[in-house]
């Protein structure tokens, strides 16, 4: 009737828009993978029972589900390839984090304090890697870090080493791939919240007493976490992971979920193990999503 | 000697030149505006007082203490920012807190000063509010408060009032006054509002093209200004532009295009051309159904321009008039509305005598 309920239907449908995105995307597939996860392994196709099927009818339905058991978590803890995979994750998540932050926020804070018109030049040099695909990149530090690679040739003809040196296989070169790919996610956010920041609040730091280290601690510093926090949050979740990076670059030593999860899928072929696995690893990722989401909102509660 | 003595001070931005051999003395205890359009380099010089830009060419002497090299943070002088630069993250508390704790003073003193400081500017119960949970006029109080916590030797404040709305900016200039007069510090304020200038300071200096051309207290600035540029600048007024044909008994004759011959009283210093202004304020014209009566003035030191009404303005306290000359020229009049009926309104159209004395117009040099 009036222009408002007009206007206001658009605006309803692009609230709705990301929950039927998350329903449709995430919550449906995390229900398969969720009963997956509770179902016995078979030698049949699908690899596992029971399998629903609705034309068989309800009592049918009942029975299989019925059969539904949390055997598969409970081999997840009695195993400790998993609790170690799921360690090694987090360890090489966290600590990967941590250097991408160290190594990320000086770039951002100088790409920040660019002239303006040089900002953007160094805003498509951090994002120019994109434009080549992942995998390639990846193979390229294979080629860098192998034992005849670019690396040893350099560091032979320097006469810094009398012998080349294993890179290749190493977690030296795994944290090496990790940090080169993932600087940017760490970058860009970090950049977008230096950038925003208010000059005349470091001048007013100044003015009070505070020398520009000093000033940067008191005042850059805090007012930047939304940024590191979103760049951490960015870069923790995905590494924990990842799959390709230590496959390809790291030693065959120990496993990072990713690679367990992909030996007990294809490898195994036991669907259940593998996606009571993931499920477990989604487990593990909601608590810091709260936490992160929890300072966010109390931060937003003091500027409102 | 002078508490601040700016001594020659020039500063360039690429071609531009902002502060152009700037000289002035400020006594301890003033309060000073420096007032002028925006572009002038007003805002420039503060922040070469504050440490934030470094003069080309100059000195800058505090007690005798050259400081145009001192950084910002090692200075005995703070500043009030325009958009106030209050730490979004920190509350009222550490916000005035702030300057004291680099200054190494001790817990329970900073405690003590920052208490006193809140009820200085009446922030008492609001100590742990972030500043986006304060109004304007509170968060411009906290501004305040912080910049005055380390009792600096001058106060800078740039456009301190310019974020207020009308009511509250008149409201906070009393405050700023008596607060100033108060603690007898020194406050430098940057503005481009004259009214605000002449208001609260002591002395102006008004600059134009990065130049300090007057300095001067409110009423000598509006009553007699040094160019025909800061009588427009400063106030409304009517300026016709003539040649001093006639001198003798302090008193000029001076034939002008627009008004006819004018007879002005003549200033110290004496005009040394012949080619001048003759200004007049708008509040200084008198408007008659006839020629003033005999025993308004002396006839020769009075004068007559006649006139009809084109345009009236209703404001309230004042009612402004435009009355066209013989000449075509517009002549720009300004009333007190002392009585609440309008007995001695003028109407559009009406024919009307203007007058002023010799004593309110002012020459000025061309």
């Amino acid at each position: 009737m009036s222009a408002r309920r007009i206007f206001a239907r658009p605006a309803r449908f692009a609230a709705i828009a990301p929950y039927v995105w998350m329903v449709l995307f995430f919550l449906v597939p995390f229900g398969f993978v969720l009963k997956i996860s509770l179902s016995q392994t078979a030698i049949a196709q699908p690899p596992y029972t029971p399998v629903f099927d609705v034309a068989e009818g309800r009592a049918a339905l009942a029975a299989a589900f019925a059969q539904l058991s949390f055997d598969n978590f409970r081999l997840l803890l009695s195993d400790n390839l998993y609790i170690l995979s799921y360690l090694r994750s987090l360890v090489v998540a966290v600590s990967a984090t941590l250097i991408l932050l160290v190594i990320g926020y000086p770039i951002a804070y100088g790409m920040a304090r660019l002239p303006r018109r040089w900002q953007g030049v160094a805003m498509m040099l951090v994002i120019v890697p994109f434009w080549t695909s992942f995998l390639i990149r990846i193979y390229a530090w294979i080629n860098i870090l192998q034992h005849d690679g670019l690396l040893n040739q350099i560091l032979l003809a320097l006469h810094i080493v009398s012998a080349p040196l294993v890179w290749l296989s190493t977690d030296s070169a795994m944290y090496l791939g990790i940090v080169y790919s993932y600087l940017p996610f760490m970058i860009l956010p970090l950049y977008a919240t230096l950038s925003r920041m208010d000059a005349s609040l470091l001048e007013a730091a100044n003015d009070l007493g505070a020398s520009p280290l000093k000033a940067f601690w008191l005042v850059t510093f805090p007012l930047s976490l939304p940024g590191v926090g979103a760049g951490a949050l960015l870069c923790f979740i995905p590494i924990v992971g990842e799959f390709v990076i230590p496959d390809l670059l790291a030693g065959s030593g120990s496993l990072m979920i990713g690679q367990t999860l992909w030996l007990e899928f294809f490898t195994n072929k036991d669907w259940p193990v593998a996606s009571a696995a993931a499920v477990a690893l989604l487990l593990l990722l909601v608590p810091p999503l709260v936490l992160y989401d929890r300072l966010q909102r109390r931060q937003l509660a003091g500027r409102n | 000697m002078p508490l601040l003595r700016i001594e020659g001070v020039a500063k360039s931005f690429g071609n531009f030149r902002a502060v152009d051999t700037f000289s002035l003395d400020i006594r301890a205890g003033e309060f000073f505006a420096l007032l002028g359009p925006s572009g002038c380099g007003k805002t420039t010089l503060l922040r070469m007082l504050a440490g934030f830009e470094t003069p080309d060419e100059g000195r800058i002497l505090l007690g005798g203490n050259d400081i145009a090299h001192v950084l910002p943070h090692e200075r005995p002088v703070n500043m009030m920012f325009q958009n106030y630069a209050l730490f979004p993250h920190l509350s009222v508390r550490d916000n005035i807190a702030f300057g004291l704790r680099r200054a190494g003073m001790p817990r329970a003193e900073i405690a003590t000063r920052v208490a006193e400081m809140v009820a200085l500017v009446r922030l008492e119960g609001m100590e742990k509010r972030k500043p986006d949970q304060l109004s304007g006029g509170q968060r411009q109080r906290v501004a305040l408060a912080r910049s005055l916590a380390r009792r600096p030797q001058v106060l800078l404040l740039d456009e301190p009032l310019a974020a207020l709305d009308k009511k509250l900016r008149e409201s906070t200039q009393g405050e700023l006054m008596e607060l100033q007069r108060r603690l007898g510090m020194t406050f430098i304020i940057v503005t481009h509002d004259q009214e605000e200038a002449m208001t609260m300071a002591g002395r102006i200096g008004v600059m134009d093209a990065g130049r300090l051309v007057q300095v001067a207290t409110p009423r000598n600035l509006y009553e007699a200004p040094a160019t025909r540029w800061i009588a427009g600048f400063v106030g409304d007024i009517n300026l016709f532009d003539g040649q001093v044909i006639a001198s003798g008994h302090s008193r000029l004759t001076v034939s002008t295009a627009e008004a006819g011959t004018l007879t002005v009283s003549e200033l110290w210093p004496p005009v040394t051309k012949n080619v001048v202004s003759v200004a007049i304020r708008p509040e200084k014209v008198k408007l008659s159904r006839r020629a003033p009566a005999n025993g308004e003035g002396d006839a020769q030191t009075i004068n007559r321009l006649d006139g009809v009404v084109a345009d009236v303005n209703y404001l309230g306290g004042v009612t402004t008039y435009k009355v066209r000359l013989e000449s075509g020229a517009i002549l720009r009049a300004s009333m007190a509305n002392t009585a609440r009926l309008d007995v001695d309104a003028y109407l559009a159209g009406q024919r009307v005598v203007a007058w002023f004395t010799a004593d309110d117009c002012l020459v000025l040099e061309q």
